[in-house]
């Protein structure tokens, strides 16, 4: 039987498995460094870490704390006890032949995240979080016509945690905006830099479809090779119409493991269940289980800095700012520790703040080329700046030349006045400026007395030009006004 | 004191005072012990490796160490390692070809500790492959003979640093103990060996067979050599999750003569058909000798022994289908090339291995399969807790646990190579001990058909003062320590 695929009303499964790394300065068993993506092939390594015979593992507590505190952001359980197991397969990225994670008891389980998707809060369970270390690499090359396959270890060990959501997803754009916010999440907590480009924020599916009556049921699939957000949005999409194609053309989805190939938009198969891995689980025996004392679980949840969410309320609630600057304002917790260190004690001034910020400090930024946690200008100076605009004391394009001509730890009224930045309340210099403009523009002073009241606004800007930027508008309107009515 | 065989002949304690009093030197020790290897080897095969320039470098370093009063127990001692403990300065091979020529870039932290306390490394010693065997016949290069008759095997897997010792081509030597592969070769050369509480000594650095199972331990002619060599290889290493931070007390100070006061167990268990019958008469005649010294002896109940060898042949080989699994031919080692990778660890592991080694890791592989995961590996697991607690409970009226160390004595070298199952037999009284982690020790108890006879003693987790103690005073009531094989 074949039916139209308009004729059935379908529903889309998924479920998120996500792998991402923790930030730690050793890794995850032994002292050298985890800072592998920059350094030399084969650099950061040892007897451990290469797997070498007679080497064994000692846990990295740092690696333990920081995926507790991922499980405690993400409302998880964390169990008082929790082992690690081997997970046995061979592949020459692997050194012992294993990998060492966890199977059946995790750190933490039961969370759930809460993420906004097209304006709307939705929330997905989290079914677990666990720790396990990260393989090396492979670099495959050309040598001399032969084509060779090169081993760097340097981040085989590097701890790795993965976050294993419950399909609770019902759209590819869904599964975008929870990976964006557990990303944010991880970010804020300082335990991953969720950098997909390095490979520190990994992303497999499962997505699995349904009709709406429940009288048709595919099986699971799994995407694996996404390394973009828009990778998996448009992974996820190609999978679901391709399940939805086939099952409206009365075929079955069977269950397997499919490849995104970016380049071509389509997904293919890797493996079929037939052929899956049997891992061979077992508990490592050269790490005892972990006890996790309740005071030390207390103590990383005192520890947990605001979560994202709940500081983007508070800074509409608290500074009256709208929901989208506060949005962009908290997507990082750099910004946001920057916004609030600017405002200080003057929340009245918090909006222009965050204007200022938003466009201003930003576009500097950006301009020259800073990363997004590094600011063009320190954050009492902003607030300096701000407080003089609001005086009157700066005009808007003299704030503008102070941002970028001010140093570190100056004072920005300071700069301001050595840099001849300071508004001019001067009526003589305006007035002169203004007859100036009068003369200069006889159709706007037509305008105006012809009662076109808006054409000041461009007489206006003329006149504050012709001061350098520095004629306070208050003053410049009045002395204009008094001009035009003579 | 001239310098002759006779050096060869002293215990540690001895020759650390005639050492500390400049009867001889640590060089002139350490030659004599060089030519009896020398003399020695080509009938006796202890040593994969020989390392006479390493041994007389670190002997003259152990003369100036003397010289300036800066001795340690071991300082200027011959030793030999089992080959499944790293060296830098000599090869380690696990006594496989997929190891051979493999130079570690690191000590073990034994290695290390017997380093820095001045000891004398002459070889490393012999083994089955990976520690997989009863006899040493496994070993991939050649098997060692028992010194006492040269047509016998030595017991294994540790049969080299064991037979070395035997031989005195050695004044200890170190092995490791899975399943009884310190204490079964011990019995079977005549000398001592103990297997250490696990976690008592770290195992960094010591080539992995079963992870949850292995301890390294000494081979001596005397306990309290023994209790020497224990004292300075023992204690916490933070390289070794599993290692104890308990303080490693003094195990020479609590050596005694009498045994008053000491309750010794008998386990009807430690009692097999096919039971050589020398070596029940030897243990019967020890019990006795246990009694006249003082001690009471009391029955005790270990029920679950007779699973013991069954589970352990699960968990041992579910360990090492892991554990050996490193050994791929990617990073160092034999390494075959191939035109697929699949192909490549294919051919590497089937040249690499041998067939001792692949049965086991075929069986773990099997035991952790999906579907049999919870048959086998599980169901042993919880068989090993039955074993442990059936200890706990007879520690709760005894001291310590005597018994036979193997049920029978050295066998031919030929005899049992193939028939698995009967040289798995071999550890049947020992492996119990692994598999609770608690110690026990090998002595010399008398002959049967002019071969050694070893006598086990068991002790409670952490308790080897006792265990040594009562050895010990076994030990100083027999004529077994002085007597030695009839070598050339």
């Amino acid at each position: 039987m074949t039916l139209a695929a308009t004729e059935l009303e379908f529903r889309t499964v998924i479920g998120l498995e996500v792998h991402a790394q923790v930030l730690t300065q050793s890794k995850m068993f032994c002292s050298c460094s985890a800072e592998y993506a920059s350094a030399p092939p084969n650099t950061h390594v040892c007897q451990v870490c290469m797997g070498l015979p007679g080497a064994l593992p000692v846990i990295n507590r740092s690696a333990i704390e920081s995926v507790i505190r991922t499980g405690l952001a993400l409302g998880c359980t964390i169990p008082p006890y929790c082992k690690l197991d081997r997970k046995n397969y061979f592949y020459p990225d692997l050194p012992k032949g294993y990998q060492v994670s966890q199977y059946d008891l995790p750190l933490c389980v039961d969370g759930q995240l809460t993420f906004t998707s097209e304006g709307v809060e939705k929330t997905a369970g989290i079914t677990r979080v666990h720790i396990e270390e990260d393989t090396g690499r492979l670099l495959h090359r050309d040598e001399g016509g032969a084509s060779v396959s090169l081993v760097d270890l340097n981040r085989s060990g590097v701890p790795l945690m993965e976050i294993v959501g419950e399909p609770d997803l019902t759209s590819p754009v869904e599964a975008r905006d929870y990976l964006i916010a557990l990303r944010q999440i991880l970010r804020y907590i300082g335990a991953s830099t969720g950098n997909m480009e390095e490979g520190a924020f990994r992303c497999d599916a499962n997505i699995s479809t349904r009709t709406a009556d429940g009288s048709i049921v595919g099986e699971k699939v799994e995407i694996k090779n996404m390394n973009s957000f828009r990778a998996v949005e448009r992974a996820l999409i190609y999978e679901e119409e391709r399940q939805r194609k086939l099952l409206a053309a009365g075929e079955s989805i069977p269950q397997e493991t499919r490849g995104w190939v970016d380049a071509r938009g389509v997904t293919v198969s890797q493996r079929t269940k037939e052929s899956a891995h049997d891992y061979r689980y077992f508990p490592e025996p050269d790490l005892p289980p972990l006890t996790i004392e309740a005071s030390f679980v207390d103590s990383v949840q005192a520890a947990l800095p605001e979560l994202p969410a709940a500081r983007k309320a508070r800074f509409i609630e608290s500074f009256g700012l709208g929901a989208s600057d506060a949005e962009l304002l908290t997507l990082e917790r750099e910004t946001a520790d920057y916004f609030e260190v600017a405002v200080g004690s003057t929340t009245d001034r918090a909006r222009q703040i965050s204007n200022w910020l938003l466009n201003d400090v930003f576009g500097l930024q950006r301009e020259r080329g800073l990363p997004f946690d590094a600011f063009p200008i320190e954050a009492q100076q902003l607030n300096q700046i701000v407080e003089l605009v609001e005086a009157g004391d700066l005009t808007g394009s003299g704030a503008k030349s102070l941002l970028a001509g001010i140093e570190p730890g100056e004072n920005a009224r300071a700069v301001a006045e050595r840099l001849n930045l300071l508004a001019v309340g001067d009526s003589d210099v305006i007035r002169a400026a203004a007859l100036e403009t009068l003369t200069a523009n006889p159709a706007a002073v037509a305008d105006y007395k012809g009662g076109k009241k808006a054409a000041i606004g461009r007489l206006m800007g003329d006149t504050i030009r012709a001061t350098g930027g520095r004629g306070r508008p208050d003053t410049v309107r009045a002395i204009l006004e008094e001009l035009l009515s003579e | 004191m001239s310098v002759g065989s006779e050096l060869t002949g002293l215990t540690i304690a001895q020759a650390r005072d005639l050492l500390d009093a400049k009867e001889f030197s640590a060089v002139e020790l350490t030659q004599a012990h060089l030519e009896r290897i020398e003399r020695l080897e080509p009938a006796l095969k202890c040593h994969i490796e020989i390392t006479p320039d390493v041994a007389l470098a670190q002997a003259t370093a152990a003369d100036r160490a003397i010289g300036d009063g800066d001795q340690s127990p071991l300082t200027g001692i011959p030793t030999s390692l089992k080959d499944v403990l790293c060296t830098v300065d000599s090869h380690t091979t696990a006594g496989s070809q997929i190891l051979k020529g493999y130079r570690s870039a690191y000590d073990a932290t034994v290695v290390s500790k017997l380093r820095s306390a001045g000891a004398v490394f002459v070889g490393k010693g012999n083994t089955d492959e990976f520690a997989m065997g009863s006899s040493t016949e496994n070993s991939s290069f050649f098997p060692t003979h028992n010194p006492w008759d040269i047509d016998r095997v030595p017991g294994g897997s540790s049969g080299g640093p064991a037979a070395a010792v035997a031989a005195a081509e050695a004044m200890f030597g170190l092995g490791s103990d899975t399943g009884g592969s310190i204490r079964q070769p011990a019995g079977f050369c005549g000398v001592v060996g103990l297997k250490p509480t696990y976690g008592r000594v770290s195992r960094f650095g010591l080539i992995a067979f079963a992870s949850s199972l292995d301890q390294i331990g000494p081979f001596t002619r005397t306990v309290e050599d023994a209790a020497i060599v224990l004292e300075a290889i023992a204690g916490h290493d933070s390289k070794d999750s599993t290692s104890s931070p308990r303080d490693v007390p003094s195990f020479r100070g609590s050596l005694r003569t009498d045994l008053k006061g000491v309750r010794i167990g008998v386990a009807e268990e430690y009692s097999v058909s096919g039971m050589e019958a020398g070596v029940e008469t030897a243990v019967a005649n020890a019990i006795e000798q246990l009694a006249l010294l003082g001690a009471e002896i009391v029955p005790v109940s270990l029920p679950h022994t007779r699973y013991a060898l069954s589970t352990y042949y699960i968990t041992a080989p579910a360990e090492a289908s892991a554990n050996l699994a490193r050994f791929d031919g990617v990073r160092f080692g034999h390494s075959v090339d191939a035109p697929t990778i699949k192909e490549m660890y294919e051919r590497t592991r089937g040249e690499g291995f041998g067939s001792e080694v692949k049965r086991r890791i075929m069986l773990g592989t099997y035991a952790l399969s999906s579907g049999y995961y919870d048959a086998y590996y599980v169901k042993a697991q919880k068989v090993r807790t039955l074993i442990k607690q059936d200890f706990d409970r007879a520690f709760e009226q005894v001291d310590v646990i005597v018994a036979p160390t193997s049920p029978t004595t050295a066998f031919r070298i030929g005899d049992r190579i193939d028939d698995p199952y009967q040289m798995y037999l071999a550890d049947v009284f020992t492996i119990p001990a692994n598999m609770a982690g608690i110690p026990g020790i090998s002595v010399p108890g008398g002959f049967s058909n002019d071969m050694p006879v070893g006598l086990q003693f068991l002790g409670q987790s952490f308790d080897e003062a006792t265990l040594l103690a009562v050895a010990h005073a076994y030990e100083q009531s027999q004529p077994w320590v002085t007597m030695t094989p009839a070598l050339q």
